[in-house]
């Protein structure tokens, strides 16, 4: 009986434990993920973790915090997995190390560390990769089946850390554009859709493969809302955003816009909407506000999409729409018991 | 270039009208910093800066005659809030001027002989007593100044510390398991 | 069936309340000896109308209600008082406070008891009554329960049409109200028509927690047999469904408006306990010195217990059988109850239950970590505030925002604290900024009056000085007129002749003053009878008590 006032009970949830089984829930999306297009995806979520928790570990002791309680809570590794799942896997290990660190040194420790950083760590991560190697980060695996060679688990690993393929076989060989750079590149060249969906990349929903790992990060969703880990608020609102303007403009022209159905499965959609956005940290902490900031994030999503200059657009919709949560959470604000009106109305932001 | 040069300039000059007009046009009378800085002071009331009443010291402060430092009856905390309203430096306080603890003034009863010098020390009219009548404290509104501690001719006046009791106390700030720093360097700063 | 509605948030904590119901209530044996506080009640301590020494009857009054939100303090049993002094009480500050002890003269002898109808007496003279009887809210906020009685002050003929007995005993561990309703069931009834009589109310609900089913029926059956049209509504269990706002939200869909009373939307709220020892007073003159209290937690033998209030907590603990790995003591439940500075302190009106705690019972949380705005409290919180932004402004100690965002509309119910992964004290931080906020808006007060004060004595001592002024140029004018060849004898300085005068005045006095101290004895007593030197004594006894009490009370007498 340490503590020295009521309550004295309190639920055995801990920060540690959602951390743990968010990561749990990522397991069916990363098993599509390695059926798909082999093992690499491993390599680096293993490279990604560790980093995290070095970065982690280093920032907490110049922070003069207690490294063990913080190393402990799991957050970390998280952040590291969500950036690993987010960039491609067959990058190279400088790659990994350099997105991880910065996500969790300056995007979350320069905030104040746990429960400060205003932006999602991992977007963070992934942003400036883009920025700063565009080109690296297109060399996404081709799924089973469709490259004309494919790697051994060794090779991979080779090409990971040493940057060496085998002899006779190119990087262009084993390795594609996404599905919706293809996508994107083709509507450049004014081909309709339904052309660019002969090819084979795509398969039933979206892009061959990767609409199975949406498919398993869908169902580690589901689990999640189910285990009331996270509230039903910011996916619902996230992919009803996405589903209504993808279907708004398929409607009016779909040789030129594609269904609602391929911008779910296809890129991060469903990673963002259940693992990505819900990020309690960077999310707004209203029911209301959950769901401003979701259907924002799916709009721009959107919008950058079929009209911006990245072939996804998770990471930048996040992004914008974490600026906006204090302003979201202050009008948001719900009607306190006994009370007519919301509370904080004559007080200013956080 | 010039044209830049020119336009910048014109821009400010027109700015600089605005600013210089609306001083003028809604110049508030009176001042209000000095009311603003009576409002933190505590209205004890006791001289212990040197100026005979916190107004008197407020107006001090503000003309920059005054340090912010100078009332112990604030407190640090006191210092502070004029810190940030003057947007100051905070100071600690100078030797021998650290607060006490609250205190109210109680008379004996048995030895007051009714001498009314108290009653006209009291800055704030809270003692109650006539000539040759034995004096009292009115506890609730005395501020604790000690003022009328000293001319008391026959010493009968004692200062009361207000002890923590079941009515006064407070909660306190729940202890912070996860401090590892030592608390004087993270007492300002949130977690 | 009655429609209920529901409040939001709530939590499901484990209810641990079968262990202690399964003896009936069974009465604590008189101790050998009794510490009964005076302040057991919300508002001002009650005032001690007994010396020590005295031999007073079970039942006798020994404290009487000081002002307005007060009430009475009665002897538990016939005994002789031996000290009314400073003793340790169960606070959460741990400090102590003014008590009376007694000690049992074993004969248990009752004062003379006045059984009465309440049908025959007006509202105001049963309200006295119950006043005089020292009742107050045994729920656990100790409110008296004359208070809550009385009409309206700002529509005094509006009905409160919802009389609600709360017997929803939402926290857990906690078993009293439950077994008091299982087992006095007809008389509670009683007393819900008499309070409903007073208040004029139309309605009366008893809302039960459903994980009480036994109670559920006892109350049915004996409204069943009272013939009277009182309703017992099985309530959903959800802590806190048994605070009083919430189970009003829950029977009747109203919400008590922020800052107001239920009586301000035709509704009061009784707990059960309150309303059977309001009839006890009544219908059998017998005042509120015992009570149902819960001994559980890591026991041997967890039961409820009828004990005179002012027992020793150890005697009751011991009736318990404590085992051996216990290491420490709750008062109330688990949610909102306040650890025990000492098991040496008495049993209050307050006190419905003692747990005993022990590791593995209540393990000390992990430490806590900062919020990560998972929500879940703000999903928890029943008045729907958003706990991680108040918790927020009280750690920064910004309290201007906290109460922005309502932080007076917090009830403490710790369902927040319950949730919260990281396991930051929540409810602590809202306590705390709470007193902080109250004790800073007295503060404020007093400056605002001592300015206000200091400001018109100036203005005063101006007028003065100018009247003065004014006077003289009067008297000198007046005088030039009437002598107008003579020259002005008194001459320089006017004011100073007057000043001179009134310093040599007390000059003298102060010399008086020293030489009456120097002579010992004052002059007016000499002379004296026995009965006046009694008299004397006991005044200086009185002002020694005084001075005493003034160190350690904030204010000095003001006689
Ligand atoms: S439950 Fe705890 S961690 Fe979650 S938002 Fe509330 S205070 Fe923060
Ligand atoms: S303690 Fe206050 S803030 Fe926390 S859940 Fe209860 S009412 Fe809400």
């Amino acid at each position: 009986m340490a503590a020295f006032f009521s309550p004295f009970i309190s639920k055995p949830d801990t920060v540690a434990q959602i951390m743990l089984r968010v990561m749990l829930a990522l397991l069916p999306g990363i098993a599509m993920y390695v059926w798909y297009f082999g093992p690499a995806i491993l390599v680096s979520i293993a490279l990604a973790s560790v980093t995290a928790l070095a970065t982690e570990a280093a920032m907490l002791k110049l922070r003069n915090r207690p490294v063990a309680p913080f190393l402990q809570d799991n957050s970390a590794l998280l952040t590291g997995w969500l950036l690993a799942l987010s960039i491609p896997p067959l990058a190279p290990w400088w790659l990994i190390v350099v997105g991880t660190a910065f996500a969790i040194s300056i995007s979350k420790h320069l905030y104040g560390g746990l429960g400060n950083n205003p932006f999602n760590p991992a977007m963070i991560g992934f942003a400036v990769l883009i920025v700063s190697f565009p080109a690296q980060m297109t060399h996404w695996l081709t799924p089973h089946g469709l490259g004309q060679v494919e790697l051994g688990f060794l090779d991979q690993l080779r090409y990971t850390f040493l940057g060496s393929l085998p002899p006779g076989v190119t990087l262009d060989a084993i390795t594609m554009a996404t599905p919706l750079d293809t996508l994107k590149t083709r509507l450049h060249l004014d081909e309709s859709v339904k052309q660019i969906f002969d090819m084979p990349i795509y398969g039933r929903l979206a892009g061959q493969g990767s609409e199975m790992v949406s498919l398993g990060f869908l169902a580690g969703g589901l689990y999640l809302i189910a285990a009331r880990i996270i509230t039903w608020h910011v996916p619902v609102a996230y992919l009803g955003a996405l589903f209504a303007t993808a279907g708004i403009f398929h409607l009016t022209d779909p040789a030129h816009y594609v269904t609602p159905l391929f911008h779910w499965f296809s890129g991060a959609a469903m990673l963002g909407a259940f693992f990505i956005l819900t990020d309690p940290v960077t999310s707004p902490t209203t029911n209301k506000g959950k769901l401003i900031f979701a259907a924002g994030a799916g709009l721009l999503t959107y919008l950058i999409r079929a009209f911006g200059g990245f072939p996804d657009g998770i990471a930048f919709a996040t992004l914008l729409m974490n600026i906006c949560v204090p302003l979201i959470v202050l009008y948001t604000q719900p009607k306190v018991f006994g009370k007519k009106h919301p509370s904080g109305k004559n007080g200013g932001a956080q | 270039m010039l044209e830049a040069l020119l336009v910048m300039s014109l821009i400010a000059l027109a700015l600089g009208a605005v600013l210089g007009y609306s001083a003028i046009k809604f110049r508030v009378e009176g001042n209000p910093l000095a009311d603003k800085v009576d409002a933190l002071l505590p209205q004890t009331q006791c001289g212990q800066c040197g100026y005979p009443g916190c107004r008197p010291y407020a107006d001090a402060i503000v003309s920059g005659e005054a340090d912010i430092n100078l009332c112990p009856p604030g407190g640090e905390e006191g210092i502070q809030k004029l810190a940030d309203l003057l947007g100051v430096e905070f100071k600690p306080f100078g030797a021998g001027a650290e607060p006490k603890p609250k205190a109210v003034a109680f008379i004996d009863e048995n030895t007051c002989i009714g001498c009314t010098l108290c009653l006209q020390a009291c800055p704030v009219d809270a003692i109650m007593g006539a000539a040759k009548q034995m004096h009292t404290i009115i506890a609730s509104e005395c501020t604790g100044c000690e003022l009328c501690v000293a001319p008391c001719p026959v010493d009968c006046i004692s200062m009361v510390t207000i002890s923590e009791n079941v009515e006064n106390w407070k909660w306190k700030y729940p202890v912070y398991a996860l401090k590892s720093v030592p608390p004087e360097t993270t007492s300002r700063t949130p977690v | 069936m009655r429609t209920l509605f529901k409040f939001h948030g709530g939590v499901h904590p484990p209810g641990n309340k079968a262990q202690s119901t399964q003896q009936p209530t069974a009465v604590a044996p008189i101790p050998a000896k009794l510490v009964i506080p005076f302040r057991q009640h919300a508002g001002e301590a009650a005032k001690p109308v007994v010396q020590v020494g005295d031999h007073v009857l079970k039942g006798q009054l020994i404290g009487e209600p000081a002002g307005f939100i007060s009430s009475a303090i009665h002897a538990p049993t016939s005994g002789t008082i031996t000290a009314i002094d400073i003793q340790p009480v169960a606070h959460p500050s741990g400090l102590p406070d003014l008590c009376a002890t007694l000690i049992p003269d074993g004969r248990d002898e009752w004062v003379e008891r006045k059984p009465t109808d309440y049908r025959t007496l007006p509202a105001d003279e049963l309200r006295h009554l119950l006043r005089m009887s020292g009742i107050v809210g045994l729920g656990g906020a100790v409110f008296p329960s004359d208070v809550k009685l009385r009409p309206l002050r700002d529509h005094p003929n509006k009905d409160i049409g919802t009389l609600i007995l709360n017997g929803a005993e939402c926290e857990p561990w906690i078993t009293c109200d439950d077994m008091l309703m299982r087992e006095r069931a007809a008389e509670i009834v009683q007393g819900a028509e008499m309070l409903r009589s007073m208040l004029g109310s139309r309605e009366v609900l008893i809302g039960i927690e459903d994980n009480k089913p036994e109670a559920i029926a006892a109350m049915r059956l004996a409204v069943a047999d009272s013939g009277l049209p009182f309703e017992v509504v099985a309530v959903p269990t959800i802590y806190p469904g048994g605070s009083a706002k919430q189970l009003i939200r829950v029977l009747t869909g109203l919400e008590v408006p922020s800052g107001k009373l239920p009586t301000d939307i035709g509704v009061q709220c009784f707990n059960v306990a309150t309303v059977y020892s309001a009839w006890r007073a009544v219908a059998h003159g017998e005042p509120l010195i015992s009570r149902v209290v819960t001994v559980t937690g890591n026991v041997a033998r967890p039961r409820n217990y009828e004990a005179l209030i002012g027992t020793p907590l150890t005697d009751l603990i011991a009736l318990g059988e404590p085992l051996p790995d216990t290491d420490g003591y709750i008062m109330g439940g688990p949610m909102m109850g306040t650890p025990l500075p000492s098991t040496s302190v008495p049993l209050v009106k307050a006190g419905n239950c003692i747990i005993a705690g022990s590791k593995k019972l209540f393990p000390p949380p992990p430490p806590a970590l900062p919020c990560i705005r998972c929500t879940r409290c703000a999903q928890a919180c029943p008045a729907d505030l958003q706990p991680m932004d108040l918790y927020w402004f009280s750690q920064s100690k910004n309290f201007g925002q906290a109460q922005a965002f309502s932080l007076f509309d917090c009830i403490e119910c710790g369902a927040c604290s319950y949730v919260c992964p990281s396991h930051i004290p929540l409810v602590q931080y809202f306590r705390f900024s709470k007193s902080e906020i109250r004790m800073r808006e007295q503060e404020k007060q007093a400056a605002d009056r001592a300015r206000e004060r200091h400001e018109y004595r100036e203005f005063r001592i101006e007028r003065e000085k100018q009247e003065k002024a004014e006077r003289l140029a009067a008297k000198e004018k007046a005088a030039a007129a009437a002598k107008p060849v003579e020259p002005p004898v008194v001459a320089t300085n006017p004011d100073a002749a007057p000043e001179n005068t009134a310093q040599m005045k007390i000059q003298a006095a102060i010399e008086h003053a020293k030489e009456q101290a120097a002579a010992i004895k004052p002059k007016n007593t000499e002379n004296l009878s026995a009965e006046q030197l009694a008299e004397i004594a006991e005044i200086e006894a009185r002002r020694a008590r005084i001075r005493e009490t003034a160190k350690s009370d904030v204010e000095p007498p003001k006689e």
